[in-house]
């Protein structure tokens, strides 16, 4: 029978992608496979505004990297943040406050914006990692309504209700990229690419491995003399870090911030895309936004009200039959082709 | 002095939803493990039953209280056989994943159905107007609100101290180990304790038809606050989660009366607070983690 126990239960990534799965992906595999995907992620990103609308190209490649900030969390350090709202949007907020009153190039702004995120986050993982497993999310998720409530309430800065209207693009004053959407991705895809190249450095650092040694074992961690809480916050504060990259960046590209940026719905869209694409894959974060963004995109244009139905739906579907997310999956079915192939070969020889 | 009495009512009525709900909540995670991201929408689905079933059966709000529970707890039953039982052996955070798709799409399938502006909920003629109490007007409702919690979780805890199917979710939310080694099948009392935790929430929601706006929206900042209630009361202390829901109540309650720009985010300080000096919440024990 259904006999729950919370003993026997293993971490989220542990668990479906089998830890040597894990590894060998963390391993990378050979150079040319990697490489060939980074050249098609590069030239699928550069070719994107030429085929989608621009301003929507440019939200997904924001909530990818929003996503994969997520996945440094929840994939690599085995903590699921429901709060993470709270630092995509005061990034938001602060990138337009930046904007509005020193009218510095957005990339500047944006940069202060990812500042304050990860001074905010600072706190908050203190506070949170005390706490692991379940009564982490629920933590997270009450500190980032507390953030919401907090701009909602300090509408002499925030606007309030109304959101921060008329958030300015400057870019040294070059009309093109100020004005057209179509350049203005072009010239905020680079911030976008370097938060994801430093999320992979962190996941391939000696760093990442100790985090995912946290993940897959804290006491064993612990007992080899690793400080647990310190790399959990550290951790926690560098994923916040690159959601306020993602954050600043969307909230220049759309000129105004508004106060759903700070709500939990929010932090739940980014767990939905981070969890379709795969945990603990980072490119699962592109996959789930390109299908997410795009899909509630065609959604609201064909005037169809209601979104929750169908993301729901898919959510509950993903979680009960597939796991691994649309990524994980592919690469398991990579992975075990490779392994047959394997020991074919070595049963030959 | 008239003001403290009646913000502590107002309060204390508040709390109510907060103590019933998150009492559902706290069984729930007991017995199954599973943090129940749905409470929020079982608890608009509980108000918005009751809206539907006075504007077309004409049931008021006394039969509200009596039928609701048992059509939620029937549909608790539901869900988890569909959904939640697949996962339960696995690690608690796919069924909060899973319960917060469920809560996307009942939250939008209500708003498909009822629109986004509230349902109408006329309360009974008994429940209006205000008590003279030491001289100060108080609510009727609020108070019978406050009477009718207290009485639900007094038969609760009764339940659970004095009868033998309370000895047994005692038992398993304790000792779940022990218990199966004592040949209690724990497995069997699965599905009806959520039944009974979503019955709880939807039993709340009924309470609430009448003192909020019944929309769907109605249930997704409830279901935040209640997860604060459960952390500071101890997520798998059945008493912490009633107090706390209750001391929540208050805090809302003279909150928005003395710092009203305050009240919501007073909350999440007291969590934080709770948090850092005793971070097993409460009335929690620390191996609860």
């Amino acid at each position: 029978m259904t006999a729950p126990t919370n003993t026997t239960a293993e971490s989220v990534a542990a668990h479906e992608s089998s830890v040597e799965e894990a590894h060998a992906a963390l391993a990378g595999g050979r150079p040319w496979q990697r490489y060939t995907l980074l050249a098609v992620g590069l030239v699928v990103a550069l070719a994107l505004p030429w085929f989608i609308y621009p301003p929507v190209a440019m939200d997904i490649a924001a909530m990818a990297l929003f996503a994969i900030a997520l996945d440094i969390l929840l994939g690599y350090t085995g903590l699921l943040s429901f709060g993470h709202a709270a630092f995509w949007g005061t990034s938001a907020y602060t990138t337009g406050l930046v904007a509005i009153h020193f009218g510095v190039p957005f990339p500047l702004a944006v940069l202060a914006g990812a500042v304050v995120a990860m001074l905010l986050a600072l706190p908050i993982g203190y506070l949170s990692v005390r706490r692991s497993g379940i009564y982490f999310a629920m933590v997270t998720l009450a500190f980032a309504q507390m953030v919401y409530f907090v701009g909602y309430q300090w509408s002499s800065l925030t606007g309030g209700e109304n959101g921060l209207q008329s958030v300015p693009t400057n870019f040294f004053g070059i009309e093109l990229i100020e004005t057209d959407s179509f350049y203005f991705y072009y010239a905020a895809l680079p911030i976008i690419i370097l938060g994801m190249w430093i999320a992979w450095r962190i996941v391939h650092s000696p760093f990442g491995r100790v985090i995912v040694a946290i993940r897959d074992n804290a006491p064993r961690a612990r007992a080899l003399g690793y400080d647990v809480e310190k790399y959990k916050v550290m951790a926690f504060v560098l994923s916040a870090g690159l959601a306020g990259l993602a954050g600043g960046v969307f909230a220049i590209s759309h000129g105004f911030v508004a106060l759903p940026d700070l709500h939990w719905t929010t932090s739940g869209e980014v767990v939905l895309i981070t969890v379709l694409g795969g945990i603990g894959t980072l490119w699962g974060g592109v996959v789930g936004a390109f299908i997410i963004v795009i899909m509630s995109d065609q959604l609201a244009s064909s005037g169809f009200e209601g979104i929750g139905i169908i993301t729901g739906t898919v959510f509950v579907i993903v979680v009960l039959l597939f796991r691994r997310g649309i990524w994980g999956t592919v690469r398991h079915l990579w992975l075990q082709r490779q392994a047959r192939r394997g020991a074919k070969r070595s049963s030959s020889a | 002095m008239n003001a403290v009495l009646q913000y502590t009512v107002q309060g204390l009525a508040a709390g109510s939803f907060y103590a019933l709900a998150a009492l559902g909540l706290a069984i729930i995670f007991g017995v199954l493990g599973v943090v129940n991201f749905a409470h929020g929408a079982f608890y608009m689905l509980g108000a918005v039953t009751a809206a539907v079933l006075l504007d077309t059966l004409g049931l008021n709000l006394w039969w509200g209280l009596l039928v609701v529970p048992v059509l939620m707890f029937f549909f608790g039953v539901v869900i988890e056989r569909l959904f939640v039982k697949w996962l339960l052996q696995l690690d608690p955070l796919y069924n909060f994943l899973l319960t917060f798709g469920l809560t996307l799409l009942l939250v939008d399938l209500v708003k498909r159905r009822y629109g986004v502006s509230g349902l109408p909920y006329q309360r009974p003629d008994v429940v209006q107007g205000r008590i003279e109490l030491l001289g100060v007007g108080l609510p009727r409702y609020q108070l019978f609100v406050l009477v009718f919690s207290i009485v639900v979780c007094l038969v609760v805890w009764l339940l659970m101290t004095r009868t033998r199917i309370g000895m047994i979710v005692r038992a398993s939310t304790e000792k779940p180990d022990l218990a199966r080694a004592l040949g209690i099948n724990v497995g069997r009392w699965v599905t009806p304790i959520f039944g009974f935790g979503v019955a709880l929430a939807g039993l709340a929601g009924v309470l609430a038809a009448p003192f909020r706006a019944i929309t769907a929206d109605m249930g997704s900042n409830f279901v935040i606050i209640l997860f604060a209630v459960v952390v500071i009361g101890g997520l798998g202390s059945i008493v912490g989660a009633v107090v706390a829901g209750y001391l929540v109540g208050l805090v809302e309650a003279f909150g928005q009366a003395y710092a009203s720009t305050f009240a919501q985010i007073l909350i999440f300080v007291l969590m934080a607070v709770v948090v850092l000096v005793r971070p097993a919440g409460l009335f929690g024990r620390e191996e609860a983690a």
